[in-house]
């Protein structure tokens, strides 16, 4: 088997790996760092962000304001040293990325533009029109190029963690052009694998987003926490699942019923008004709007479509200057995937799984309780979205935890003498290929087809455990996982090739996203309150006494999956209600 | 409008093919069907050895570029139905290496975006301690040309390239631009050196074809036109006052 080693593997070459592995190599430009992307890191799912980066920037704003923001988004989950450190540190994230060249919009006198936010009091969301995401890669990205410490494994799926006397030592990859199977030793590895959408039918997210980070963790052992917290962003268009940012209702987009009615006063959001106002109506948080479209769809004051109901996202009032130079990928998308533009018609939308909350659980400086294991971006769960994460929090996120985390891999490099086991390694990792033949690649007796069984993972999902959830329907969807993960055994494999084995790739997805579909669901099964995003038909209050903590959920090695719980951290904001559109 | 329609897709496995052939599918003719809605209807319905790349869906991650019916195209935002009555052809982007049926091997292409130094060089290392005032207008000079999302369209449609792979192209000329122009960067001296080159600049000839299939709208052979004239200036300067550039 070939083999290489370096001292810092990350796993994912999307935005917080980038960060991770730029922070490492000004760290120490003596650390030799590996990069393994399934995708070339500029295709990774940063790319589809769009409305922007929070971080404070006006002298009108505060640290402590935009912590509070955060803190009442989260229904207060997020832990509180985590997003002051977060919302500290994100306005020098943002800073640096200019420094890097990020194309950031741009007030009159060069300054710096920000724009207001769902959940935000303030304007602090940075942006760059609306492909902040594609600019933030892409300037991550080609930055990262000039330092050459970094070594990049392209297109290599990472399908094993190796794990040696309790602690990570290596990966398992598939090198996908030649199909040749390799291991990759490292001190320490970062996930950066963002989020595992495609566990569900309706998902903003891009293809790749199957959550192997969080399975290759989980599997290898470390805990994720608070799996449960799966985000709804209101406005996705139809069939597609497209993301229409928030960013249209942040600059005076309003949300309609079919009767034209602007729908969230009736859903303590505020009372309309011609503007925008923070933290009101169309800019209220995205569990609370998502669950308020929900309900129009329950009263049946929604429009009927052949992908479900749907409301209308009206930004005609804006005018087609304000359109163009703010929103223009918003009018591109709906141009060429609905055939309406914005500027004579209302966009059709309903909420669509956009964002995992939860993740590897690691603590604020992005290390896993798993030695030599550490995470940042949407795999992972520090955490400082809690329950509910408020749109721009994410890319800020991303470079603040992407380079903790690289800084506290290379410290922990730097401190770690040992050396491996290089023979009981590869012995691991040849009992990996040897089952990845057996089980896939030599495989002729399967009959069931990968979409089939993904098609039924992705149902189950969202009829037990989409916006609403009980008891009743979690353990419907527990059960149909099992049957899934006991089916997925059989899987029937036509391409027995080496070269791009896409169908590989998409038996291993699957099998990462039913181990991550297990975790969300038995985490939302225990916890039997309402909070931001997990709402219970059967539990429909918050219930601070018995769950003001994440869930820690852990691989047992017979039956579901152990959940406990893990107090969240409060440092100066004691738990309180949380008020949109009203005085507090 | 008949309700389904053939897509013949080029296929090559080179652990047992000799040369690409194309193959076709019958797939449901949906209105609202993307040319990639279709690859994935028969990867997951009946045929799942085809290979091909994807991911966004949304037009932005530049990943599902291919040749539909002789045209570079995005196949996540090219409608089906616009190839009504079919047959439609899908085939690896043209230029390039196939790895597999649809794969193409574009490692080429990522040797030469690190070869134009895509990144902001100061040459005084120092950086101001709050952000570079930089107007909307000199946003605007290098904004287009910022928007690549490296889909390599506009490779598979370069003659020049499609002679001489060596071409540092079209994608990445228009980025070795985008920094030149970019109000915060000093690195343009260093950029000529690699882009005078004789695989660099002076290997176009002008014929447009990059900017006509960018699915985004950049304009790389503007681009390359503006760079050739600065680079002359460059040239001229050098020549003239050879202590100019010193």
């Amino acid at each position: 088997m070939e083999t290489s080693s370096h001292d810092i593997l990350l796993i994912g070459g999307g935005g917080a790996g980038l960060r991770a592995a730029i922070a490492i190599a000004e760290a120490d430009p003596k650390i030799d760092i590996a990069m393994v992307s399934k995708v070339y890191p500029m295709r990774s799912h940063t790319v589809s962000a769009e409305g922007g980066a929070a971080g404070v920037a006006g002298k009108d704003d505060t640290l402590d304001e935009h912590c509070y923001d955060t803190i009442s988004g989260s229904d207060w989950l997020g832990d509180q040293d985590a997003i002051e450190a977060f919302v500290s540190e994100v306005p020098g994230e943002l800073l640096r990325l200019e420094h890097w060249g990020c194309p950031w919009s741009r007030e009159p006198d060069g300054r710096i533009a920000v724009r207001p936010f769902g959940g935000m009091r303030k304007m602090r969301t940075w942006f760059a029109a609306d492909k902040t995401g594609f600019h933030m890669l892409h300037t991550l990205f080609q930055t990262s190029l000039k330092y050459t410490s970094i070594v990049r494994y392209d297109e290599t799926f990472a399908t094993r963690l190796l794990v040696e006397d309790g602690a990570v030592r290596g990966v398992v990859a598939i090198e996908l052009r030649t199909g040749r199977i390799r291991m990759i030793t490292a001190k320490a590895i970062i996930i950066c694998t963002g989020g595992c959408g495609r566990v569900f039918p309706f998902t903003t997210n891009a293809n790749i987003c199957t959550g192997d980070g969080m399975a290759l963790a989980y599997r290898a052992g470390a805990p994720l926490k608070d799996m449960e917290m799966v985000q709804y962003h209101p406005t996705g268009l139809p069939f597609t699942g497209i993301l229409i940012t928030e960013a249209a209702r942040a600059e005076g987009g309003w949300l309609l019923n079919k009767d034209g009615y602007r729908f969230l006063q009736d859903y303590d959001l505020g009372k309309p008004t011609p503007t925008p106002v923070f933290r009101s109506m169309e800019l209220g948080p995205r569990d609370r709007v998502s669950q308020a479209i929900f309900g129009e769809f329950e009263k049946d004051r929604g429009f009927h479509g052949p992908y479900g109901d749907y409301v209308h996202l009206d930004l005609r009032h804006l005018g087609e200057h304000k359109i163009e130079s703010r929103l223009p990928m918003v009018r591109e998308l709906c141009l060429k995937y609905e055939n309406i533009d914005p500027v004579r018609q209302p966009i059709p939308v309903r909420p669509v799984q956009h964002y995992m909350m939860g993740g590897v659980h690691t603590d604020i400086h992005g290390a896993t309780p798993l030695r030599g294991l550490f995470s940042a971006g949407e795999s992972a769960c520090v955490s400082i979205n809690g329950s509910n994460r408020l749109g721009s929090n994410s890319l800020g996120e991303l470079l603040v935890f992407g380079a903790r985390a690289g800084k506290s891999a290379a410290e922990y490099v730097a401190n770690s003498g040992r050396r491996d086991n290089h023979a009981r390694l590869l012995a691991q990792a040849a009992e990996e290929e040897r089952q990845i033949e057996e089980n896939y690649l030599r495989k002729t007796d399967g009959k069931e087809r990968i979409a089939k069984l993904r098609e039924e993972m992705q149902k189950t999902m969202e009829s037990g455990c989409g916006i609403y959830r009980e008891r009743a329907s979690l353990v419907a969807s527990a059960n149909k996982l099992r049957e899934l993960q006991e089916r997925a055994r059989h899987l029937a494999m036509e391409d027995h090739s080496r070269t791009f084995n896409t169908q590989l790739t998409s038996a291993l997805e699957l099998g990462f996203m039913l181990d991550v579909a297990e975790t969300i669901v038995h985490c939302a099964l225990n916890r039997e309150e309402s909070r931001g995003a997990h709402q219970r038909r059967d539990f429909p209050k918050r219930d601070d006494q018995k769950y003001l903590a994440h869930s820690l959920v852990s691989r047992s090695a017979e039956g579901p999956p152990r959940v406990e719980y893990l107090p969240v951290v409060i440092t100066r904001w004691p738990p309180g209600e949380r008020i949109y559109g009203r005085e507090h | 409008m008949a309700d389904t329609i053939i897509l013949e897709i080029a296929r090559f496995h080179p652990e047992g093919d000799a040369e690409p052939a194309f193959q076709s599918y019958e797939v449901p003719l949906r209105s609202d069907w993307m040319v990639l809605d279709a690859l994935t209807y028969i990867k997951d319905q009946l045929d799942g050895s085809l290979a091909f790349r994807w991911s966004c869906r949304m037009g932005i991650c530049g990943s599902c570029g291919m040749m539909v019916n002789g045209v570079p195209k995005l196949t996540c935002e090219t409608l089906l139905t616009n190839f009504a009555p079919g047959p439609v052809r899908i085939a690896p982007l043209e230029h390039f290496p196939v790895v597999k049926d649809l794969v193409i091997e574009m490692d080429g292409f990522l040797g030469k975006l690190q070869k134009v130094r895509p990144w902001i060089v100061r040459k005084d290392g120092r950086l101001p301690e709050r952000e570079f005032i930089q107007t909307p207008a000199e946003l605007e000079t290098f904004k287009q040309y910022s928007l690549c999302i490296n889909c390599m369209l506009c490779y598979a449609a370069c003659p020049v390239y499609g002679l001489d792979p060596s071409f540092t192209g079209p994608a990445a000329l228009a980025l070795a631009e985008r920094y030149n122009l970019d109000s915060r960067d000093q690195g343009a001296t260093e950029r000529t050196d690699v882009l005078s080159q004789h695989d660099g600049i002076w290997d176009c000839t002008v014929v447009g074809e990059c900017s006509v299939v960018c699915p985004k709208h950049v304009d790389p052979s503007l681009a390359i036109q503006q760079y050739k004239l600065t680079a002359t200036k460059e040239w001229f300067k050098t020549w003239l006052l050879p202590w100019g550039n010193k």
